[in-house]
């Protein structure tokens, strides 16, 4: 540092020469390095903290998970339970969804299985970051294909009969303290292998004229069959219910305000994210269910933020997520709107009602 | 010492040598006050794009939000921070508080790293997020003011450099560190943000203890009208446009920046039309980074030596290329990777390269002023540039947008090379 040109003194002015400004240095660079590797033990310690089983916690064992179209009516889902099993898809009977579950070892952060197949979104420990994958998995949860993903995990779905898989990733943050952030989704034909990388290639109208725009986003897909599904894109600010054709590659917007869509299995109505205005912009979102054939949308009796793809068990019940003490927590809701929400399964996320 | 050398010889002289620069076999060390300034960028960078890397996984995993629609406000936010820039160099001017400017545009930014802490939610994230900014707004004229009065000015172009390249450093392994951290302790967002607090903290120190308060100009030969007459008013800080040279360099700066392409806007056309693989998206700025941080001082020497003026225009030809290459249609993983490289030219070019240029026709004394008001016009233009980009995408598709921006480019370069200003060579 004293390597001057000699038009000024070599390190700043002051009382302190340069030796005891040194000194000052090392000194606030011992107390910060203190801080800052207590900081990194504690939450080292509170992940390992993880691995051990919480008290009065879900039983968990390992065994057999079948993604088969047909066996027992059983839910699947991501167990977020602490343990060794933490984070492994695991499996219970429908009719006891808080009884004991059935781990996998196989680990996603999302998950869905309809058909026989599955998709998991799941995180690759590399050098240095994680980086994403999607599997595809059979009903015996082996492999069957993977795709490298671009950002994030959120959203996963699969097609009523196990042919299509879509997911949504998150990219985002490379600017400086930037908050722009974008998705992508994609569809795979399972069978196949065939790849659509960004449904922001499809050709997308509305009333009648085609949307071009830099900002569009999609998320949320939900499948009606192996050709048509729903999904949200945003552009301008604004979100759509849009009905997509995947093998003509088109799509068109049905009505705004309409994020992360589900499809009820007997594909007349729609569970939703609805921002809702004069809420709280911290919690924004309200889980509606809209008419196909009216367009028009009712309120479910979950009065909290609910910012997840709902699942429908049945015709008449919904299944999502809330922010939990071990992540989230499952809970359902009627779909007319009557009745109230109840617990599902503690400490677990992406739930698929299987039978 | 150029001091020696150039005290007494006229201001016109002067600046010819400014112009050639030192002689081949000629060198000096770099001042220490650009060092310890590099020094602070650098750890300052490590420090912020900590939380940068880590900040969507921390949003969508961490804390179960959907960060969509977020960053609508960027735009706003742009706007503001526009004026916070101007506002942070006319204050540095005033009284000589460059230091002092800088040290609390530095120490706000620090001072957010501890309430991301605090705040769990997306408006307040935001809120947080965009005082960071405001202090990088602040201290950016300053600290760039700093480093061009403390160089002499025939090593401006080195001087700003070593702070680039220095800085492109910190921000390289910023996002190391956050990983290898998240390594360590699995979701431990909050020990990352805790680490990168004490990171700013060290960098904030450094400023204080290293840099000096007052910094006369280095082998100042006052530019015509000396410095001491200038007043460093809000009315002086305008009357700089009135200047010849500076008007030139400014109208140019922001000629040039109406047709810069947002970084990310490249990125998202090189993947869509280069077919970058999904899994290197992420990686891509990294490219643009190590091609900035390689080229910074060789260009920044070249700069000093055949002239600032001619290396900034010339960097936009770099850009132009990577324009040319995202247009055709040949698909080829080599041709990201000039992409990329061409990309980094551009900032290597350019950005240190036009603090340099500028340096030399603002008087000292409203040099924080001067470079302030550069820096927002070119950063207004490229922000007018992203909105035109998106509008002309949405109308017409990437392709011809990105054909545009390529015709505004080279217009804009033409402009320039008539323009040229007077001090430049």
């Amino acid at each position: 540092m004293s390597t001057g040109t000699g038009t000024q003194a070599p390190s700043g002015d002051g009382p302190l020469s340069v030796r005891g400004k040194l000194l000052v240095l090392l000194a606030a660079v011992v107390v910060l390095a203190t801080v800052a590797g207590v900081a990194v033990w504690r939450a080292a310690g509170r992940a390992e903290a993880r691995n051990h089983v919480q008290a009065g916690g879900p039983a968990v064992h390992a065994g057999k998970v079948s993604l088969a179209a047909s066996g027992p009516p059983r839910i699947v889902f991501r167990s977020m339970a602490w343990g060794p099993h933490r984070d492994e898809l695991a499996s219970v009977p429908a009719a006891a969804p808080d009884g004991p579950r059935t781990a996998s070892g196989v680990t996603c952060l999302r998950f869905y299985a309809a058909g026989g197949t599955g998709i998991c979104l799941q995180a690759e420990r590399g050098p240095v970051n994680d980086s994403y994958r999607a599997l595809v998995l059979d009903s015996r949860l082996r492999t069957t294909r993977r795709v490298d993903l671009a950002g994030i995990p959120t959203r996963a779905r699969v097609s009523p009969s196990g042919h299509l898989a879509a997911w949504t990733v998150f990219i985002g943050g490379d600017s400086y303290a930037g908050t722009n952030f974008s998705t992508r989704t994609s569809i795979l034909d399972t069978r196949t292998g065939v790849l659509q990388s960004t449904l922001e290639d499809y050709a997308l109208t509305r009333d009648g004229k085609r949307l071009r725009a830099a900002d569009l986003n999609y998320w949320g897909v939900t499948f009606a069959d192996d050709t048509h599904f729903y999904a949200t894109a945003a552009t301008g600010g604004h979100t759509y219910l849009i009905r997509g054709d995947v093998t003509a590659r088109t799509a068109v917007t049905l009505r705004s305000n309409v994020e992360c869509p589900s499809l009820s299995p007997d594909g007349t109505r729609i569970a939703f994210k609805k921002r809702v205005p004069g809420l709280d912009p911290d919690a924004p979102w309200r889980l509606y269910v809209l008419d196909l054939s009216t367009l028009r949308d009712h309120p479910t009796a979950e009065t909290r933020n609910v910012d997840d793809q709902a699942v429908w068990l049945d015709d008449a019940t919904l299944a999502y997520s809330l922010p939990g003490d071990y992540g989230s927590d499952l809970y359902t809701a009627p779909a007319g709107g009557a009745g109230a929400p109840r617990l599902l399964a503690s400490s677990a996320l992406s739930p698929s009602r299987l039978d | 010492m150029y001091v020696s050398e150039s005290r007494g010889s006229t201001p016109a002289a002067a600046s010819r040598t400014a112009a050639r620069g030192p002689r081949p076999g000629r060198r000096s060390a770099v001042a220490s006050t650009v060092l310890a300034l590099g020094a602070v960028s650098l750890i300052t960078d490590v420090s912020s794009e900590m939380v940068t890397a880590v900040l969507p996984l921390y949003l969508v995993t961490g804390l179960g939000l959907s960060p969509l629609g977020f960053g609508l406000l960027d735009g706003v936010y742009n706007g503001f921070s526009a004026l916070v820039r101007l506002v942070g160099g006319h204050l540095a001017d005033r009284g000589g508080r460059h230091k002092q400017v800088a040290a609390f545009g530095y120490g706000l930014s620090a001072l957010c790293k501890p309430l991301l802490l605090a705040v769990h939610t997306l408006p307040l994230i935001g809120a947080v997020l965009a005082a960071d900014r405001t202090g990088k707004g602040l201290r950016t004229a300053p600290r760039d003011a700093l480093i061009s009065l403390s160089s002499p000015p025939q090593t401006r172009g080195r001087a700003f450099g070593v702070h680039r390249a220095m800085d492109t450093t910190g921000a390289l392994l910023g996002p190391l560190a956050a990983f290898l951290i998240l390594r360590r302790a699995a979701d431990g967002y909050d020990a990352v943000f805790t680490v990168s607090f004490c990171v700013a903290a060290v960098g904030v120190l450094v400023l204080l203890l290293f840099v000096p308060s007052r910094v006369r100009e280095a082998a100042a030969p006052a530019p015509a009208g000396a410095a001491g007459a200038e007043r460093p008013s809000l009315r002086a800080a305008v009357a700089l446009l009135g200047r010849r040279e500076l008007r030139g360099l400014a109208l140019c700066a922001v000629a040039l920046g109406l047709a810069t392409v947002s970084d990310s806007f490249v990125y998202l056309m090189l993947q869509r039309r280069l077919g970058v693989p999904d899994r290197w998206f992420a990686l891509l700025p990294l490219g643009t980074a190590g091609a900035f941080l390689l080229l910074a001082v060789p260009l920044g020497r070249w700069a000093d030596r055949v002239g600032r003026w001619r290396v900034f225009v010339g960097g936009h030809f770099a850009l132009l290329l990577a324009y040319v290459l995202l247009l055709t249609t040949v698909h080829s993983g080599v041709l990201s990777y000039a992409v990329l490289a061409l990309h980094g030219t551009f900032y290597a070019a350019t950005d240190g390269v036009l603090m340099a240029a500028a340096a030399g026709s603002v008087p000292a004394a409203l040099r924080s002023s001067g470079l302030a008001l550069v820096q927002t016009g070119q950063a207004a233009a490229r922000f007018c540039c992203s909105l035109a980009f998106g509008a002309a995408w949405t109308a017409f598709g990437d392709r011809s947008a990105l054909s545009g921006a390529a015709v505004a480019l080279l217009a804009s370069v033409a402009l320039s090379v008539r323009l040229r200003p007077a001090e430049a060579v």
